[in-house]
């Protein structure tokens, strides 16, 4: 598949010497909806706003379609649209005036047709002629996408889109995402709602301390790396777990009521037979049997967990 | 070139005008008539004339470089800073423009509106006192010339301030006393000559001369000194903003 964004060994170290971006090597494909996902202080926004070119790199490169983000900066900026995290507005101006500012300033002539489908897409228009300062936290939100979709970019920069939005919002969020991915809009967002992420992305990048921790398919990452849990309710509790279970990855919660299995889910022989035979055959007796696919989230601190 | 980016910034700062036509265009028409008022109809009244003006048409230059100068800084200075202000400065930093496209819109726009304030405090004047305009076109080259480089000084000022007392800051401390104590409402023969000498080093008196020049012939300084002054101002200004634009200053980590 297509690289639409080739990021190769950016790093940023800021004035006050602190080392945002280390050696940071991605490629982004097109039309796809990429989740970036890292705690706070992650690098995510740096990233983001280095090939926006709000940040200068010291180092590396990143090519937007082929062009240099530096050397071709009109290229490679008119082709992306960018949402920041806060919500930086203006307060006096309009809704239709501020996108089509947008739109100006992005080197395009005027077109009301496609300002209006636009605001029509993200329930703006009745508010088209209302002050920015207005609008509640959500629509601002809105408003903020609308602007950076004024110019028709290729590339779509969603940095934190559902900080502080309820969960309706949300969810209108993530529509107006897919159609715009349907459409052939790449996107890449930034979150540490993890559900979010599960939810959406096709694939996802971990970033942390600056640096990419690992980029995967979402399903191949959730197979991969999730791990398969069986918990059963003892209907005696033990004190601690017997040697004659040593051979098993086992362990005992909750005062030793649960016995907790780990499993690798997509191996052929995942020992549940066996350790079932076993319990049997020592008379241990269970009320109920549970399992559980550990979620991106279990993923996500695992490997943020074995970074620091 | 980039017309549609330069386009949509100025009309942008054109719109915040038209929002705020009280502050900028009507507060200024205000104080100049105080101006003529107290200084034209009270004081003047007792002064005949200075080098064969009469006092009330002699103030008229120095007025309007005040407000060109106060008026350039400001709306420049406001311009540039409010988006690093309200965090919108993203927008500008994020689309395909150069650095010089966003100057040429914000310092367009600021010396647009200080060049409609100018003009409409000489229509003012025009109620109060005879006016005579010498060198129509120097004139006009000085109000010109006088507008673009303080909206570029204004510009200047925008980028470096990070909060509202540092915008202020310039305006009031340096330029105001500089204008008023550059000839606005004298002619520098009037001072004891210990002060004439030091009123020497006030770039604003070669200002406000040369613009007084070219409505009535009379100057305080050589007119071509002057034009020499302007223009080194305007080279200045010009120099510091390739700086910023070279390293970013205050605007770019």
């Amino acid at each position: 598949m297509n690289s639409i964004i080739s990021i190769q060994n950016l790093s940023k170290v800021y004035d006050n010497g602190y080392k945002a971006l280390n050696q940071v090597s991605l490629q982004i494909r097109e039309a796809e909806i990429l989740a970036l996902l890292g705690p706070n202080g992650a690098g995510k926004t740096t990233l983001i706003s280095t090939i926006c070119g709000i940040v200068n790199p010291t180092s590396g490169s990143v090519l937007v379609a082929g062009y240099d983000i530096i050397r071709d900066y009109r290229k490679t900026r008119s082709l992306i649209g960018l949402v920041p995290q806060e919500l930086h507005t203006e307060a006096f101006e309009t809704v239709w005036a501020t996108v089509s500012f947008s739109r100006g300033l992005f080197g395009l002539p005027p077109n009301a047709a496609y300002i209006e489908r636009v605001l029509r897409d993200l329930s703006l228009w009745d508010k088209r002629d209302t002050k920015i300062m207005q609008l509640s936290g959500g629509m601002k939100r809105r408003l903020l996408i609308a602007k950076a979709l004024s110019h028709e970019p290729r590339v779509l920069f969603l940095d934190e889109p559902t900080a502080g939005v309820d969960v309706e919002l949300r969810k209108d969020m993530w529509q107006v995402v897919e159609r715009l991915r349907q459409s052939g809009v790449t996107i890449i967002l930034t979150t540490h709602y993890i559900e979010e992420a599960e939810e959406i992305a096709d694939r996802i990048a971990i970033i942390n301390g600056g640096e990419i921790k690992l980029v995967e398919n979402k399903d191949e990452l959730m197979r991969k790396l999730g791990k398969k849990q069986m918990t059963l309710d003892l209907k005696q509790p033990m004190a601690k777990l017997p040697e004659w279970l040593s051979e098993f990855s086992l362990s005992l919660q909750n005062d030793g009521t649960q016995l907790v299995y780990q499993y690798d889910a997509t191996h052929s022989h995942t020992g549940i037979a066996s350790l079932m035979q076993l319990l049997s055959d020592h008379g241990v007796q269970f009320k109920d049997l549970a399992t559980h696919q550990s979620s991106l989230e279990d993923i996500f601190v695992d490997l943020i967990k074995e970074a620091s | 070139m980039n017309i549609h980016s330069i386009k949509a910034i100025y009309n942008f700062e054109m719109a915040r005008t038209r929002r705020t036509v009280l502050q900028s265009i009507v507060s200024p028409v205000i104080s100049t008539s105080l101006y003529f008022v107290v200084f034209g109809a009270a004081i003047g009244s007792r002064i005949t004339s200075v080098e064969g003006v009469s006092y009330g048409a002699f103030i008229v230059p120095g007025l309007m470089i005040l407000s060109l100068m106060t008026q350039s800084i400001s709306n420049a200075s406001f311009g540039i800073y409010f988006p690093k202000f309200t965090g919108t400065i993203y927008e500008l930093l994020s689309a395909p423009v150069s650095y010089f496209e966003i100057m040429l819109g914000y310092v367009g726009a600021a010396a647009t509106k200080s060049l409609i304030v100018g003009s409409i405090i000489l229509i003012t004047a025009a109620f109060f006192v005879d006016l005579q305009i010498m060198h129509p076109f120097w004139m006009v080259w000085f109000l010109l010339m006088t507008a673009i480089t303080f909206s570029l000084f204004g510009f200047i000022i925008g980028i470096w301030a990070d909060n509202f007392e540092k915008l202020q800051l310039i305006p009031l401390l340096i330029v105001t006393p500089l204008v008023f104590l550059g000839g606005s409402f004298y002619s520098i023969s009037m001072l004891p000559d210990l002060w004439q000498k030091i009123t020497l080093l006030n770039p604003v008196l070669y200002l406000i001369s040369g613009f007084r020049w070219s409505f009535y012939g009379v100057s305080d300084v050589s007119v071509s000194v002057s034009l020499i002054m302007i223009t080194g101002f305007l080279v200045g200004c010009s120099a510091i903003i390739w700086w910023i634009f070279k390293t970013g200053y205050q605007i770019k980590q």
